[in-house]
Parts: C-alpha cells; sequence; structure tokens
C-alpha cells in the first residue's frame, strides 16, 4: 500500500503572481493542449492576464476558445472574470523569418529567406518547432504584455524532444561542421581550406558524396548569410533555457493513466530534475475514480445474484458497467500508486474521463475546475 | 470466416510493406504488433520496425530494450516468427554511408563534427529518409537463393499529422537535393512507398479528433498519391445495456425507483439510493459515450477503406491480449 501523493494544487498555482510560466509536457494524445487552454481560462477568470502557446494545429480548440483559427499573433478570447485570456498558435516558419528580419540588413534578410536550405530548415518539423517554440516563449517573456504565460510543449515522437532539440540545433549552429562549411565561402575557397586541416579534403569529400554539390553549396550560402546571427540565435537559446530554470516557471507533466504514458512522464519527471527545472506537478487526464460506496467484487456478486434468479436485468446490466469501471479504476490506481512509489514528492491532481470531447469555453470551464479540485485518489476497494 | 483465414484469402494479398499511423494515444504500436503477429501465422517472417525510439514494441512483446538489430521477439501460432527493429537513426545513416560509400571510419569522424547531428535532427527530410530507407530495405531484401528475407514489413509510423511529410520524402528533400545521392535514395524509397506493395493503414479510436485526424491523414495521403490501407477501429465499447435502457439513459431518465428495487433485490447492503445514484449516472455516461461513438462510426462510413474493430481488452494490453487481437485482425480478414 502506498501513500497517497501530495495534492497538487492548481488555483493556488494559478494565483501566485510569482508564477510566471508554466510549461505543459507530456506524450502524445493525453490532452497537453486541453489542459493548457483550460488552465488559460481558469487563470484569467481568476485574474491573471494570460496567454497560451499552442503548437497543436488542432483547430477544434480554437474554435472551443470562440476563434474560427489560432494563428502567430496573440488573440483576445472572451472569458469574463477580472483578468483577460489571449491565445496563439505558433507558426513556426513565421516566426523564423521574423527572427531573419529582425536581426540583419534588409538585403541579408531577402538572401536569406531566398536561400532554399534556409526554406527547408524552416518549415521542417523535426527541431525546428521545439526551437521555434522556445523563441517564441522568450519573445513573449520579453515583451512583458502578459503576466503568465501558459506553453502547450510540441507533439514530438518523445516528450524530451522539447528539451533538447534547442540546444542541439544552437550545438550545431555554432558547431565545427558550421564552421568547416562557412570557411571556404569566407576566406575565399581552396586555400582557406587547407589552411584548416589535413583531413579536410577527405571531410568535404565525404560530405561532397553524402550531401551532394547543390546542397552544400546551398548551405555554405545559408551559413555565409547567417553568420553574424549564430551568435544571437545561442544566446537568446541559452537565454530561455535558463529562464525555465526560475523558480517563476512551473512544468505541469501531463499523462494519461496508462502504462506509454506515465512511462513517459516518469522519464521527463527525471529529466526536469537532471535539469535544475521546477516541477510543479503531475496531471492525469481521463481518470476513472474509484466509487466507495460499491466495490468491484460487491458489484459483481451482486449482478450475478440477479441474473440467476433472472430479476432486474437493466440494475443487473448497470451492475455489470460498474464491475468493469471499478476494475478499471483499480487498474489506473495501480499505476498511479507505481508512478507515486517512484517519485512520491511530485504532487498530483486528477481530471476525471468525460463523456464527450471539450467542445466549447464551458467545457474548458469544467476541465478547469477539475483541474483544481485535487487529485486524492480513493482508497483501492478491498 | 473460419475459411478465409486457412485459406489466407486477405484483404491486402500482394501488400509487403504495411504503414501503421494514428493520432497519439489511439494504440497504434499496439495494432502494429498485432498485425505483425497476425501476418507471421501460418510460418510467415514479419518484420515489425519501430521509427520513433520509443522501444514500445519491447515493452509490448515484454523483452529488453531492442538494440539497432533485427531480433525475434515473438513466435505466431502454427509456427511463423516476428522480427523487430527499433530503427537508431545515427546508426542507420553511419550504415547507410558504409554501405552506399563504403565509408565506415568517416561515419565516426562525421558524428564528431556534428554532421550526424546536422541529419537526424536539423536537416529538413533528411532524417526521414533514412527512417523509411532501412524500412525499404528490409522489405527489398533477399536471401541467396532470390525469395525475400521477410514475407511482411509492419512500419509503426509516426503519427498521422506528421505521416503524409513522413512518408513523401521526395518533396521532403526536394527543396535541398534536386539531384545527388540523397535524392538517388529517396528516388528508391519512393518507388517502395508508392508501389502497390505498400499500405498505410490508420488507427483510430471512436472519438472525434482521432477521426478527423483520420480522415484528414487519408484526404492528405490520396492527394499525394500514397497507397491507402485500411482503417483500424480500436477500443471500441461495447453497449452494456438494451437500446432502450440505452436511450433513457442518454437522456438521464432510467427508472431509479427500478433500480433502487434491484438493489434491494440483489441484497447490498448499504444505502440503496445512493447505490443506485451512483449506477445510472455511471449509465447515463456510458449512453452518452456510446452515442458518440455511433455518430463517429457514421462520420467514418463515408470513408471507403475497409474497416477493422479491434475489441477493448479488459484487462489491459499484455503478450495474451495482442494474440487475441491478432486473432480479430485474422478473423477480419486484415491478415
Amino acid at each position: 500500500m502506498t501513500t497517497a501523493p501530495p495534492v497538487l494544487d492548481v488555483d493556488a498555482l494559478l494565483d501566485d503572481p510569482g508564477t510566471r510560466i508554466i510549461v505543459c509536457c507530456g506524450s502524445g494524445g493525453v490532452g497537453k493542449t486541453t489542459t493548457a487552454a483550460a488552465l488559460g481560462v481558469r487563470a484569467a477568470e481568476r485574474g491573471r492576464d494570460a496567454v497560451v502557446l499552442t503548437v497543436d494545429p488542432a483547430r477544434r480548440l480554437a474554435q472551443s476558445m470562440g476563434l474560427s483559427e489560432l494563428d502567430n499573433n496573440p488573440r483576445r478570447i472572451e472569458v469574463g472574470g477580472d483578468g483577460e485570456l489571449h491565445a496563439m498558435m505558433l507558426d513556426m516558419k513565421r516566426t523564423f523569418d521574423e527572427i531573419v528580419e529582425a536581426h540583419s540588413d534588409p538585403e541579408r534578410a531577402r538572401q536569406i529567406l531566398a536561400n532554399p536550405f534556409y526554406q527547408s530548415l524552416s518549415s521542417s518539423l523535426s527541431g525546428t518547432q521545439e526551437y521555434m517554440a522556445m523563441e517564441k516563449l522568450g519573445q513573449l517573456h520579453r515583451s512583458g504584455a502578459w503576466d503568465l504565460i501558459i506553453v502547450d510543449t510540441p507533439p514530438s515522437r518523445n516528450a524530451l524532444d522539447f528539451l533538447d532539440a534547442p540546444e542541439r540545433m544552437g550545438r550545431f549552429l555554432d558547431g565545427r561542421f558550421m564552421k568547416i562549411l562557412a570557411a571556404p565561402a569566407k576566406s575565399g575557397g581552396r586555400l582557406g581550406v587547407k589552411v584548416i586541416s589535413a583531413g579536410f579534403g577527405m571531410f568535404t569529400g565525404v560530405i561532397n558524396k553524402v550531401l551532394g554539390v547543390q546542397l552544400l553549396r546551398d548551405v555554405q550560402t545559408f551559413v555565409a548569410a547567417f553568420d553574424t546571427m549564430f551568435g544571437g540565435f545561442r544566446e537568446r537559446a541559452e537565454k530561455t533555457y535558463r529562464l525555465l530554470q526560475t523558480p517563476g516557471t512551473a512544468f505541469l507533466v501531463v499523462a494519461a493513466p496508462e502504462p506509454d504514458a506515465l512511462r513517459e512522464a516518469s522519464y521527463f519527471v527525471e529529466r526536469l530534475a537532471q535539469e535544475g527545472m521546477p516541477l510543479a506537478g503531475l496531471v492525469v487526464n481521463r481518470v476513472h475514480e474509484c466509487e466507495p460506496s460499491l466495490s468491484a467484487a460487491r458489484a459483481q456478486a451482486a449482478a450475478e445474484n440477479l441474473e440467476e434468479r433472472g430479476e432486474h436485468p437493466l440494475t443487473s446490466a448497470l451492475l455489470r458497467m460498474h464491475t468493469d469501471r471499478m476494475q478499471l479504476a483499480a487498474r489506473e490506481e495501480r499505476l498511479r500508486a507505481r508512478f507515486t512509489s517512484a517519485h512520491p514528492n511530485v504532487p498530483v491532481t486528477a481530471v476525471p474521463a468525460q463523456a464527450e470531447d471539450v467542445h466549447d469555453l464551458e467545457g474548458l470551464r469544467r476541465v478547469g475546475e477539475d483541474l483544481s479540485l485535487g487529485a486524492a485518489p480513493a482508497e483501492p476497494a478491498a | 470466416m473460419v475459411d478465409q483465414v486457412s485459406a489466407r484469402d486477405t484483404d491486402w494479398d500482394g501488400v509487403r510493406l504495411h504503414v501503421v499511423t494514428g493520432k497519439g494515444g489511439t494504440g497504434k504500436t499496439t495494432v502494429a504488433a498485432a498485425l505483425a503477429l497476425a501476418l507471421a501465422a501460418g510460418g510467415r517472417k514479419v518484420l515489425l520496425v519501430e521509427v520513433e525510439g520509443r522501444q514500445g514494441i519491447a515493452q509490448l512483446f515484454d523483452v529488453p530494450p531492442l538494440p539497432y538489430e533485427e531480433r525475434r521477439v515473438a513466435v505466431a501460432p502454427d509456427g511463423g516468427d516476428v522480427y523487430a527493429l527499433a530503427v537508431d537513426t545515427e546508426e542507420a545513416l553511419v550504415e547507410y554511408l558504409e554501405m552506399f560509400y563504403n565509408l565506415k571510419r568517416a561515419g565516426k569522424a562525421m558524428s564528431k563534427l556534428g554532421v550526424v547531428d546536422f541529419v537526424t535532427t536539423i536537416a529538413p527530410g533528411l532524417r526521414d529518409v533514412i527512417l523509411t530507407g532501412k524500412t525499404s530495405e528490409a522489405v527489398r531484401r533477399r536471401r541467396k537463393d532470390g525469395a525475400f528475407v521477410y514475407d511482411a514489413v509492419v512500419m509503426d509510423a509516426p503519427p498521422t499529422g506528421r505521416i503524409t511529410k513522413f512518408l513523401n520524402v521526395n518533396d521532403e528533400v526536394s527543396g535541398l537535393a534536386k539531384v545527388g545521392p540523397i535524392r538517388n535514395h529517396a528516388d528508391t524509397v519512393m518507388k517502395v512507398v508508392r508501389s502497390p506493395e505498400t499500405a498505410v493503414h490508420f488507427v483510430t479510436l471512436l472519438e472525434e479528433m482521432p477521426v478527423q485526424e483520420t480522415m484528414d491523414g487519408i484526404h492528405d495521403l490520396g492527394q499525394v498519391g500514397l497507397p491507402v490501407g485500411g482503417v483500424f477501429v480500436n477500443m471500441e465499447h461495447a453497449p452494456l445495456l438494451p437500446p432502450e435502457d440505452l436511450a433513457a439513459a442518454a437522456l438521464g431518465e432510467l427508472d431509479t425507483g427500478e433500480i433502487v428495487q434491484g438493489v434491494k433485490a440483489a441484497g447490498l447492503e448499504g444505502d440503496a439510493a445512493e447505490i443506485a445514484g451512483v449506477l445510472a449516472a455511471e449509465g447515463t455516461e456510458h449512453a452518452r459515450r456510446t452515442a458518440l461513438q455511433a455518430r463517429e462510426k457514421e462520420r467514418l462510413e463515408t470513408v471507403e477503406q475497409p474497416r477493422y474493430a479491434l475489441p477493448l481488452l479488459p484487462d489491459g494490453m499484455d503478450l495474451a491480449g495482442l494474440h487475441e487481437l491478432a486473432r480479430a485482425l485474422r478473423e477480419q480478414g486484415a491478415a
């Protein structure tokens, strides 16, 4: 029997003026985006000026917040209450273009934007999305226009990509590979190449073979034009990374009561601790709660009793249904207990499974209420 | 039905690459594994490929994490074998370099210089070319006697939102490489993916978002001329009440007086009214979910692709459950 985890007090988190950034992370399909939106609605109703940054292109979410669609600019959403809510959807290409335009002269910006390698880089899904989510988060924070930013992390193949990709991209942009690629263009060709190292000939040979001459040339042109911006990129990425380590940030790990999702949640909790990033707690979505007044075993016995006598078919069907549900609840409870025994100090809140999808602000409000009700798990039925 | 199974007259005769996609949380890995088991039944050899580095296959089959190596993970009924491979992008890239360019040592040097980082995480599309390339190599691979090494390859692919981009590697690299080795490699991969030997299957739940993503995904694949396979409806809840009770429950109008009587007759101690209230509320929730399922099922009717139903396994997923799903797939002609 494990002890119950501490309860995650979502309202206290939202009400604390010191909470400036909430990052919702977790594996795909666990309800991250809905959680982020519900937190935004609740925060605004409780007086915060909040902005929700989502990367999930689900049109339904925009609709549920009363917008026909979301774009790269924060849109105001009418929620009532003392605060304000804005929401936006990350357009990674637009964000990347804006950075290029803001940090180089018009001629150079034009060159970069027209480069085929840049065009692929800025619209590809691997890495760039995570990087641009970090950039946007940094921008929103620097603008000072909101006192609470809620981020829904990209639907990565692996929940940890969100933390790794920016660093990888930074490492690449200022890494040796880029320097070597940039070298011939800067030093005027072969002469410069020879100076760098004896092994370089072999190296460019390999690159040429594998990537092809044309791609290599595009990359080199891109690097030459982009050169002056590298430092800035690296610096901003590091700043945002450090921002995520400050006490004003709260990570919420979102999961469903399923083995895979909770395993990912576990990894994420460990990783956040390693990186010194502040974890606020775990949100378990779509939970079936144990019903204390009637255990699975008693419901099953009662259903069998009625079935044997052929009486009250509706009640016996309902009792069977209840039996299944309590068994499911017990299984989910075991999975949650496993998480808690590995991470006994991580506060938890749970959102009960809904019969229907969240459709509108009303639905988001309900999720927000459930989030704030806390998570004391019922005692498993004996 | 049974005859169909023994004759192996399936909906996908001639398909050797089964790509399985689905929205996150729909059970795509489970369905891919069950399909691999179903295809292997009766003495065939099937490779199950994982491309997203989550080790979901190892978890499902209850084996240690898979290395970058084809390993047998399960035996199918009547002597078939399921092999599994977790493709590691970096290792696949190094292998690709060795295979096509004989660049064994260069791989290590490139790794140090950040070239591997470049290809696997930064350069758009290259990562996908490496992953689909490894998979299509397994599809084409032949033994010395000329027969294919694997009768079928099942790929646990990226989620629906990314699948078209992932498979349409030609398009992805076209901005990067109009000619050259990457382009040639992409062309070879594309030949396999576009051929009638490939089918892209969609896993969905009977819920609004997964169904919408499935329909969007089928549309997108069709637009770029990629072969759409079947729709696998996973974890369908069976209606547990007779139709007239379901209708009443959906409206919140179950006869609570009758339920209280039933609870008392069943000999349950405690507050019969309270228990009846809990049961009625659960009945209403069940009826609403059933109605939602029916609505989503109706939307799926507009899709022409063959549909397969996989039951919700009450005890969670394990190897026995996988075999049960594999049997269901065979009975319905999916394998």
